[in-house]
């Protein structure tokens, strides 16, 4: 089966000040692919997913979706076009209730626009609520307000809410931060249930998450990718090694 | 979001309005006129409340927008004895025009710098109204004549002067206000700004334009506002450049916060209040504006959610 | 009078209300620097300055210099107090939350304005300057007090740019104002600082109210002028700039100086409210943290 390319950037770099926080990165994603990102602290890991999702414009290079240069648009269209990103620190709504949470982003892939949006049909959020819900497996805290609910729970209202929204290209940063050994388990079951429909790129620390899910793998350093490939090609990848350790020797 | 909910909801509402319209029979004159003057002011709340207590974005300007309307139905009736209608009509256009303007710049802004734009083209406006005093008259102001205020409905004249015409009208624009305000916090729109308010860079991240929507707040809440200041214009026949001065910013911020903000009837009962608590104080002192220190201090202590904001939290978690 | 004279004499007053402008928006200034708070009611610390000058100098009936000497030093003093227990009671108790500090000084406006009313009332009233002489130039005679005005004023800015660079406290201000977590893990002890430099700049305004009154009358609304001019000078010199303060009140002061002898004072406020809304538009985020940039 060919690979067809979901998203590439072609030479993007933002530069902060004088820092060059991702720098010249060429990156290609292929659609259907779990690809996971993975390097030291501030390898410009959050930076380039930022660029791709649109929370922060480049100073410089291209950034192609489905063909398309997606370069110009802004945040808030680049979820139009499918892309969906999940916050590093949990981002929810903590005074609306998860449904309401969710609802919102259901309620934004369902119509189109203000007007659109006041005729919405309830019943058809409620349904699409309901299935997101349904599949992070959170329904019995359904009328909780999100503030109150355990850290992993909050972690998957973002998932829900993300999946609400229908994506093509799900970018999670950092999604089993703080989950307990059994939540991350299920978590990553869940991760393979939604690639199915979903590309999905995931940003983590865990070894063993990555090792777990990814198809691929992506490390960066210092805003540059220094290998990708699969993931025993880099477990025995001695610049990866370098990067995270500081040594040159190879491990058997 | 269930169906009893929403009746509990509208029947609240409905009844207030119902019991604002049955209190004109039992309200001696006094109170008869005051009550009157005090809807066409929470019409300028809730108008002010839709940006601040909704969508989050606190403004120190809106008495440009009360004072658009104002000056937009007063002077064509004053100079050209235009009709009510038409002059409530520019009198909307003029406060929908300014709301667009403003907000299609000041909106680039947030947080406290947005709050600086709207203090100094406040003032500007202010100053302007007092620049152009030989249009205007000032802060001298002028009065509009009876017969400029009398509305002719198939052949009978409604006099606004006549004070049951006047509590008529006045409750007339509040319900209007009050129930439109309602109706949109509970849309979907409604739920967007409450995104907004909570959470402005994730409700971006879901894919909502957010500048669209706190414009569209902005000019919705400039145009209430106007109605209120057009309104005041007709029913009270006064018009000066007081009430583009920021001291009537501040009250609509004080009678929103009092009331509780992000709710619908919360500016209801703060102006209500602050007008008795004034008129109070005024017959004790002639620093009586020393009240609104106070009270001002006093709430964003303790009471940050002020009356109907503090009731919700407590006891009645439905009230919008 | 010529064109020449007069713009001479524009200058002149222009660079008197410069003067006295740098020093009231410079306490504004310390503030929204250090503290990152909005403080609405600094006009009114200007106005009880004035206010208890006037208050102080008819105490001391006997001699307007020892008078108002006694005032220059007690009535900030007294001011500073004040701002010292407003910060205690309110500020620190709202945790310096920019927009509930913003409501909370509009309170405190309004608190102090009616109070000043209620005991002062509701005339202007004059105080006689310190030393009275005429500076005499070719085409009209000045007044010298007011060049004694720009002389004070001149010491004051110099006094507080020195405090801020050479002194332990100055340090721990600039300390805070650069990153206040970091200054607190370092052991400046911020809360202390914080209601230091809300009393300095009501100081600083209650000391430019002071010097004022001779030549402007003590009367219960004047605050709110300088309270617009000075946030005006704050937003285009830049938040946290000193310099920049200082730098702006001069082009702000001199400017509406001038245009104020020739045009109408009511246009010059109308172009430059609207000129610091515009400057706010366009660089938003250099004044009030970090830019959202999006795509």
């Amino acid at each position: 089966m060919a690979a067809v390319t979901l998203l590439e950037t072609r030479a993007v770099a933002k530069h902060f000040g004088g820092l060059a926080a991702v720098d010249a990165v060429d990156f290609r994603l292929n659609e259907g692919e779990i690809r996971a990102i993975i390097g030291p602290n501030g390898a410009g890991k959050t930076t380039l997913v930022s660029l791709i999702s649109g929370r922060l414009a480049p100073s410089s290079g291209s950034i192609t979706f489905e063909g398309e240069d997606i370069t110009r648009l802004k945040s808030y269209q680049r979820v139009g076009r499918g892309i969906v990103y999940t916050f590093q620190v949990t981002s929810i709504y903590r005074n609306l209730s998860c449904y309401e949470n969710v609802a919102l982003a259901a309620q934004r892939s369902l119509a189109r626009g203000l007007v659109g949006s006041l005729f919405g049909s309830e019943r058809a959020v409620a349904e699409r609520v309901e299935a997101a819900i349904h599949r992070v497996n959170l329904t019995d805290r359904l009328d909780l307000p999100a503030g109150e609910l355990a850290y992993g729970h909050q972690r998957l209202l973002e998932v829900a809410m993300g999946l609400a929204l229908d994506p093509k290209l799900l970018i999670l940063d950092e999604p089993t931060q703080g989950l307990s050994q059994g939540e991350t388990v299920s978590f990553c079951a869940l991760i393979r249930e939604l690639a199915k429909s979903a590309t999905i790129l995931l940003i983590e620390h865990n070894m063993s998450v990555v090792l777990e899910l990814a198809e691929r793998i992506t490390v960066m350093d210092r805003g540059a990718i220094i290998a990708e490939g699969a993931p025993d090609e880099i477990e025995r990848n001695s610049a990866v090694q370098r990067a995270y350790l500081g040594t040159g020797d190879a491990e058997a | 979001m269930t169906a009893g909910k929403t009746g509990r909801i509208i029947v609240l509402h409905l009844a207030v309005i119902a019991a604002l319209f049955a209190a004109q029979y039992f309200l001696p004159a006094y109170h008869h006129g005051n009550v009157a003057r005090i809807l066409v002011l929470a019409s300028f709340a809730v108008g002010y409340n839709l940006l601040l207590g909704y969508t989050g974005l606190l403004s120190l300007g809106h008495a440009m927008f009360f004072a658009a309307g104002m000056y937009g139905a007063g002077l064509p009736l004053y100079y050209f004895d235009i009709g009510v209608i038409p002059a409530f009509g520019l009198g909307l256009l003029a406060s929908l025009a300014l709301a667009f303007c403003f907000g299609l710049l000041a909106l680039r802004t947030s947080g406290v710098a947005f709050l600086i734009v709207t203090l100094m083209f406040a003032q500007a406006f202010f100053l302007a109204t007092l620049y152009f005093n030989e249009i205007t008259l000032g802060d001298q102001g002028f009065v509009l004549s009876e017969q400029a205020r009398t509305l002719n409905l198939g052949g009978v004249g409604f006099s606004f002067a006549d004070p049951t015409v006047k509590y008529n009208a006045a409750l007339l624009l509040f319900a209007c206000c009050m129930l439109g305000c309602l109706a949109l916090v509970r849309s979907p729109i409604g739920r967007v700004w409450m995104a907004i308010r909570e959470n402005e860079p994730r409700t971006r991240m879901l894919g909502y334009d957010s500048y669209r929507y706190k414009l569209l707040a902005l000019v919705l809440s400039g145009v209430m506002s106007g109605a209120a200041g057009a309104g005041y214009a007709l029913l009270f026949a006064y018009v000066g450049s007081t009430f583009a001065s920021i001291q009537y910013s501040i009250f609509a911020l004080l009678w929103a916060l009092l009331g509780g903000v992000g709710t619908v009837l919360g500016p209801l009962v703060g102006a209500g209040l602050m007008f008795y608590l004034v008129d109070i104080a005024g017959d004790f002192t002639s620093s009586y504006l020393l009240v609104v220190g106070v009270v001002l201090v006093v709430l964003i202590l303790w009471y940050p959610k002020g009356l109907l904001g503090s009731l919700r939290e407590r006891w009645l978690p439905w009230l919008p | 009078m010529d064109f020449g004279p007069h713009l001479f004499l524009a200058l002149l007053e222009g660079t008197v209300s410069a003067f006295v402008l740098a020093v009231t928006a410079l306490g504004l200034s310390l503030v929204f620097g250090v503290m990152r708070v909005v403080n609405v009611a600094h006009g009114e610390f200007y106005m009880l300055g004035a206010v208890l000058a006037w208050w102080l100098t008819t105490l001391l009936a006997g001699s307007p210099a020892i008078g108002f000497g006694v005032a220059l030093i007690i009535a900030p003093l007294i001011v500073g107090a004040f701002a010292l227990a407003a910060d205690w009671l309110i500020l620190r108790r709202i945790d310096y939350h920019p927009e509930s500090t913003i409501v909370a000084t509009i309170g405190l406006l309004y608190i102090i304005q009616q109070l000043v009313l209620t005991f002062y009332g509701p005339d202007a009233r004059p105080v006689e300057p310190p030393l009275y002489f005429r500076v005499s130039f070719p085409w009209f005679g000045y007044s010298g007090y007011k060049l004694i005005v720009v002389g004070a004023s001149a010491l004051l800015l110099l006094g507080v740019w020195l405090a801020m660079a050479r002194t332990k406290f100055g340090l721990y201000m600039r300390a805070t104002q650069q990153n206040q977590e970091m200054a607190q893990a370092f052991g400046v002890p911020v809360r202390r600082v914080y209601a230091i430099v809300f009393a300095l700049g009501a100081m600083l305004a209650a000391a430019a109210g002071v010097l004022v009154v001779p030549i402007q009358q003590a009367h219960y609304l004047m605050g709110l002028d300088p309270l617009l001019l000075s946030f005006i000078v704050v937003i285009v010199g830049g938040l946290g700039s000193l310099r920049g303060t200082v730098v702006a009140a001069f082009v702000i002061g001199l400017s509406d100086g001038v245009i104020s002898v020739f045009f109408s004072p009511t246009l010059a406020k109308i172009i430059a409210t609207l000129f610091v809304a515009m400057v706010l538009v366009y660089r938003p985020s250099g004044l009030f943290g970090q830019p959202e940039e999006e795509a």
